[in-house]
């Protein structure tokens, strides 16, 4: 097994036969993949090394220190977060052969087609149709996706299609990956209600996928979605942060720089959500801690859910507290954004685009019935849906 | 500079735990502790000699060579988590916490002080400080300003003590209990008795002068409220358990209750709140371990958080519980009061946000 000390020595070959300073962005990245040093925990050959994928940190560290591009994994977080852990655990040889290298090197962008206008929650009862083309055994897929962020950067597609409508909704599920360069893809923005379109709406017409591009057997698409959705909420709760750090941080040092708009109830509000947010923090520690140690727990999902809460109190608070500036807001001009920003911009930005945390990656009503389910072990609502044919459903 | 908390429990710790866990469920079930709280004698029989001397947890805050197990505050927060599941009437947090960490800033130079931690550390004797249960860390040098003619009211366990710490205003006195006059009061919380102290008639023998005695106290105040945050969430642990413990068995409209919505989402969410708990309770534990700069704040933080999460679950266990909750004779309302009485314990929530609005540089308007 790879320990630390041989990472240390492949980082320091690595960086020796190509040179940061005099090497190509995309040279480097290429050659770091090829010498196992992307995902250490991956297969040799596949960006890893098959070391503990606790050892990852330290080697992000090396490399960084010696002023060593990275991936800039805020573009490519579907690829990285979602599309990546899927292929590797579901893809042929040859499609992670053919995938996972520029996936990670950023040459190739990834979206995810899943969610659809009629299937949010329910994300099961999902209507794109893939039918199969007897002639070639090609998948033939119509239908329409949404909330799609990266779709108009995106080379490729991780997508869910309806492959047998007479089954149960979780039964006639297959998982491809789709060509977004394909003419039957058209890509239109959705505006969101902080003014800009971060996401996307996709129509999916007669778009041909061949049947090598798909993950897993054919109606056992939901099972490797679950694959997919795990990896989501590790990376949208699992960011370190230091004291301080993320909103509540920006709303402290407008306390601290604007005397003047302090109030004794903003007081309170302020050391409430500070608190917190500090408990956040060493909650999100401890459980990097059980990771690390070999234990992980469930705590990942409190994470997700107490981010989303703290994010729209402290940017709430932080609207109120700057008074007149909090009327503002610094721009409402129609853009693409290639990369989400939960804390940047203005304090008004900030309180409509946290409004999306509570819903992305599970709506938080959803995720307190897993906590309740999964965790606590309580038992299910009762249920009239699973057994009944896709086809029969209401929507 | 920044101290890297270490935020697990051991296995060593763990092992602990389960000998706290196994002697508490022999000696002092819920029956046993019912049965006692109108007494005026709530302490299980037998069970301090077993815990304080047979498990040692009584010198686990003192170095061996002042007489104790040399562990520390980490081991110390996991016998008051299991303390605080059980809600279980003892001098731990008073005596084996507060004192003995008053004690043990005294003991260095020799002397009273550092024979009477080693009777503590034993278990053989039980000291409290006479101050109100509702006095925090930064309320000890307030402590020794107390007009001599006033008895000290709210003293907790001070009926269970041989000795009682009293501040007085040139230094910290050790006077015996029997020198003094010791008058139980009617407690909210029936398993931490409170008496009101009158120590005028007695000399004692001085542990401390002035100054020395007002720091002493001062970091005997900040362990107790430190480690007053793992009772809280063993309690906050032990609430949520038996919550959806009955929400599954339950059945009302030919369903486990436990299956509603309504009532999942108020557990789920209580368990976030408890795995909250759980980190800030561990940080201040560490950090008064690791003597940490900023230990100050992590106390604070964690009193500001698992006071509330205590009082939130023990709330919603008596609500959860429906009818049954409101009983004398389920141990919820044990839990209850306990929560409720520890939310004033050493200092407010409210306090504890003071510290920190003065600690993080979040000062309150002019």
């Amino acid at each position: 097994m790879t320990d630390a000390a041989d990472l240390r020595a492949r980082v320091r070959d690595l960086l020796a036969a190509h040179p940061p300073a005099t090497t190509g962005r995309t040279d480097f990245l290429r050659a770091r993949f090829d010498a196992g040093l992307a995902w250490v925990h991956h297969p040799a050959g596949l960006g890893g090394l098959d070391a503990p994928r606790s050892l990852q940190a330290a080697v992000d560290a090396g490399l960084a220190a010696a002023g060593a591009p990275d991936n800039d994994p805020g573009r490519i977080g579907i690829g990285l977060g979602m599309a990546a852990p899927t292929l590797l655990a579901h893809g042929s040889d040859e499609v992670r052969a053919r995938f996972l290298k520029p996936l990670w090197t950023g040459e190739e962008v990834w979206c995810q087609l899943f969610s659809e206008p009629g299937a949010g929650s329910d994300l099961a009862a999902l209507g794109t149709r893939a039918v199969r083309d007897a002639a070639t055994g090609d998948w033939i897929v119509d239908g329409q996706k949404v909330w799609t962020s990266s779709a108009h950067t995106a080379r490729w597609a991780i997508l869910l299609a309806r492959t047998d409508p007479d089954l149960p909704k979780h039964r006639g599920i297959t998982y491809f990956v789709c060509d977004m360069t394909d003419p039957g893809v058209e890509v239109r923005p959705l505006r969101q209600l902080t003014g800009e379109a971060e996401f996307n709406e996709v129509f999916l017409t007669g778009v041909r996928i061949p049947d090598a591009h798909r993950l897993g057997a054919v109606g056992d698409g939901w099972r490797v979605a679950r694959t997919t959705l795990m990896n989501e909420r590790v990376s949208i709760g699992g960011a370190r942060i230091p004291r301080e750090g993320g909103m509540i941080g920006r709303a402290a040092a407008v306390w601290r720089d604007r005397p003047e708009l302090r109030t004794h109830a903003l007081h309170r509000r302020l050391l409430d959500l500070w608190v917190d947010s500090e408990v956040a923090r060493l909650t999100g520690e401890r459980l990097r801690q059980q990771l690390a140690a070999g234990e992980p727990g469930p705590e990942g999902s409190a994470m997700k859910l107490g981010f989303a809460r703290l994010h729209q109190a402290v940017s709430g608070l932080e609207v109120e507290l700057l008074a007149d500036d909090g009327l503002l807001y610094g721009d409402w001009t129609m853009t693409r954004p290639e990369r989400v920003d939960f804390t940047g911009r203005d304090a008004g930005y900030r309180y409509l685009r946290a409004k999306g945390n509570s819903i992305e990656g599970g709506t938080s009503e959803v995720l307190l019935n897993i906590v309740a389910e999964r965790v606590l072990g309580l038992p299910p609502e009762p249920r009239d849906d699973k057994d009944v044919p896709w086809k029969d459903l209401a929507r | 500079m920044s101290h890297e908390p270490d935020l697990l429990h051991s296995d060593t710790q763990e092992a602990l735990r389960a000998a706290v866990r196994a002697l508490l469920a022999d000696r002092a079930g819920h029956p046993v502790v019912l049965g006692r709280i109108e007494t005026g004698d709530p302490y299980p029989p037998g069970l301090w000699p077993a815990l304080a001397g047979d498990i040692g947890a009584a010198g686990l805050l003192v170095p061996e060579e002042l007489g104790g197990q040399g562990a520390g505050h980490r081991e110390t927060a996991v016998v008051l988590e299991e303390l605080g599941r059980a809600v279980t009437p003892a001098p731990y947090l008073t005596g084996a916490v507060v004192a003995t960490e008053t004690l043990l800033a005294l003991a260095g130079d020799g002397g009273p002080a550092a024979g009477l931690l080693a009777e503590l550390a034993a278990g053989e004797r039980t000291a409290v400080l006479a101050a109100p249960l509702t006095t925090a860390p930064r309320g000890a040098d307030a402590l020794f300003a107390v007009p001599a003619e006033a008895p000290v009211r709210g003293v907790a366990d001070a009926v269970a003590a041989d000795v009682l710490l009293v501040p007085r205003p040139d230094g910290l006195y050790a006077v015996p209990a029997v020198e003094a006059a010791v008058t139980p009061l009617s407690p909210l919380d029936l398993t931490r008795p409170l008496a009101a102290v009158d120590a005028r008639g007695a000399a004692g023998t001085r542990l401390a002068g002035a100054a020395g005695a007002r720091a002493a106290v001062r970091r005997g105040l900040l362990a107790g409220a430190g480690l007053l945050a793992s009772e809280q969430l063993g309690l906050a642990e032990w609430c949520l358990e038996e919550t959806v413990r009955h929400a599954r068995e339950r059945h009302q409209f030919n369903r486990p209750v436990g299956s509603f919505q309504a009532l999942k989402h108020r557990m789920a969410r209580l368990w976030l709140d408890v795995v909250g708990a759980r980190a800030a309770a561990r940080a201040a534990a560490d950090a008064l371990a690791a003597g940490a700069a900023d230990a100050e704040l992590t106390v604070a933080v964690a009193q500001a958080y698992c006071s509330g999460v205590a009082v939130r679950a023990a709330e919603e266990c008596v609500q959860l519980h429906g009818g049954i909750g409101m009983t004398w004779e389920h141990p919820a309302h044990l839990a209850l009061k306990r929560a409720k009485a520890d939310q004033l314990a050493l200092g407010s929530a409210g306090h504890h946000q003071d510290v920190v609005a003065d600690l993080a540089d979040l000062p309150a308007p002019a």
